[in-house]
């Protein structure tokens, strides 16, 4: 038995490794115009990209897979994520991608801002453009301070994708779960946990290699 | 003619007035020390000469041509005013050194990408008409402005490993990279123990030459007295006096000059 479980637990966790990294993907550029627009000086901009922040990260994310996938549907009696395993995939992947940028999106805001203005100021007198300050000089000092607090909202994103299934999206623990019904075993779904925890250990190695690449200097 | 004119220039943040009608000029190669109390608008001052602030009225004139002049918007745009920082320097009070990049770096990095724009453009820089020659040039002369700072063996550290008065030094050095026609300071040595306010000190005299002009703003009497060719007392926004170190240290007009200097003699 031991084989097949580990061999479906496998494929499960393709599919959990696959909906993280898309997640990523998606999120972490799109975070970055989202901080943007928090930090905009056109208003109206600035307030609506705020709103949308505090109803995605004051609803529960669930409750936003299930209204994301099922709400057009019911409002507009058409459903336009389509039928079939992929199509659930691809709404999941919405859901994730907005929730996480959503959270990014702060994160990032909070190490734009940290930055002191003298940098930016020691850049403009030297003749410097405002994307070449952001790209040349603020870019890395940002990117080492918000590398703690991107490390654990990652992490939470691992365990996150379990989430997925709410709406019949295949992964590790729905995988796990499987065999209670068709042969009844509970511990293939605890053996899940083993997968998680070895892929946020490698996950912490990373960051922390990370962290240390950066530890030349100090801002 | 003058290297600098300023002609009265205003500048508000809300309702408290911080410079009201400020002018003077130098000629090339002189040292002008401006100093005042706190607040009385000496880096207001030279951040309008950086355009990191905007006045609201006056003109600054670099060797002839008008640079900024409130009432004409043309000079006033973002790519403008890019190119017209140019002509002045900085050096900022907390050194404000970029922490990623190496001391080299540092002084070489802001002159290495308006090569590589210029030859984008133009097609030459300084006489270079490929990025490995303008690059070799560059790199040359960051290891000789690193020696003229004292700085030479420390060309590879980073900002972290230096102490405040080394920091001050590279910044005095990135702020030479760029030749600019005057360059300001901005209470240098503010930030540094007493014990390194002497090797800053030092340096920004021996920068002097009849082809470097300088203004700073200092509340180091000594070397305001010692160093400079004319000397501003700003007091509330005005210039309250103006004159060569003998005068405004040896004979000052105001009351408020003499209520000053009197301070800072304890």
């Amino acid at each position: 038995m031991f084989p097949e479980v580990i061999a479906s637990l496998n494929n499960g966790f393709l599919k959990t490794l696959e909906l993280f990294c898309c997640t990523l993907l998606g999120a972490l550029p799109l975070g970055l115009v989202v901080a943007f627009g928090s930090m905009s000086r056109f208003s109206p901009l600035r307030y609506l990209v705020k709103a949308i922040v505090w109803v995605v990260r004051g609803t529960p994310l669930m409750l936003q897979l299930i209204v994301i996938y099922y709400g057009p549907g019911l409002l507009f009696h058409y459903n336009f994520w389509g039928t079939g395993n992929s199509s659930r995939f691809i709404a999941v992947l919405v859901a994730f991608i907005l929730n996480y940028a959503c959270y990014f999106s702060e994160i990032y805001r909070g190490g734009i801002q940290s930055i002191p203005k003298g940098q930016y100021e020691a850049g403009q007198v030297l003749g410097m453009t405002r994307t070449q300050i952001f790209s040349r000089i603020v870019l890395k000092q940002v990117i080492k301070r918000i590398l703690p607090p991107m490390s654990n909202e990652i992490i939470t994103l691992v365990k996150d994708t379990s989430l997925a299934r709410v709406i019949a999206v295949y992964e590790i623990i729905w995988a796990g779960e499987a065999f209670i019904k068709s042969a009844g075993l509970i511990w293939p779904l605890f053996f899940t946990g083993l997968y998680y925890l070895l892929f946020s250990g490698v996950l912490t190695l990373l960051f922390g290699y990370l962290e240390k690449r950066l530890s030349y200097f100090r801002s | 003619m003058p290297v600098l004119e300023v002609e009265n220039i205003h500048k508000h943040y809300g309702k408290t007035a911080v410079l009201r009608g400020i002018g003077f000029s130098l000629e090339k190669g002189e040292v002008l020390s401006v100093i005042g109390s706190s607040g009385s608008g000496k880096t207001t001052l030279l951040r309008c000469l950086n355009f990191l602030e905007t006045p609201e009225m006056g003109v600054i004139r670099v060797n002839g041509e008008t640079l900024f002049d409130a009432a004409d918007r043309t000079t006033q745009s973002e790519a403008v005013i890019r190119e017209r920082r140019l002509h002045f320097g900085l050096v900022f009070q907390q050194f404000n050194l970029f922490p990623q990049y190496t001391v080299k770096k540092n002084v070489t990095l802001a002159k290495t990408l308006l090569a590589h724009e210029m030859l984008k453009k133009n097609g030459s820089f300084e006489g270079a008409t490929t990025m490995r020659e303008a690059t070799a040039a560059i790199d040359a002369q960051a290891e000789s402005l690193l020696r003229k700072v004292g700085m030479e063996g420390k060309s590879g550290s980073y900002p972290c490993e230096l102490s405040g008065g080394q920091q001050q030094r590279v910044a005095i050095a990135r702020a030479l990279a760029l030749s600019p026609d005057i360059l300001c300071f901005d209470e240098p040595t503010s930030a540094l123990d007493p014990e390194l306010t002497g090797e800053v000190l030092k340096v920004i005299r021996g920068l002097k030459s009849k082809d470097s002009t300088m203004i700073v703003v200092t509340h180091e009497m000594a070397f305001a007295e010692n160093v400079s060719d004319k000397v501003l007392f700003m007091a509330d926004g005005v210039i309250e006096e103006a004159g060569t170190p003998a005068e405004v240290f040896g004979n000052p007009q105001s009351e408020k000059t003499k209520a000053f200097l009197r301070k800072e003699q304890f």
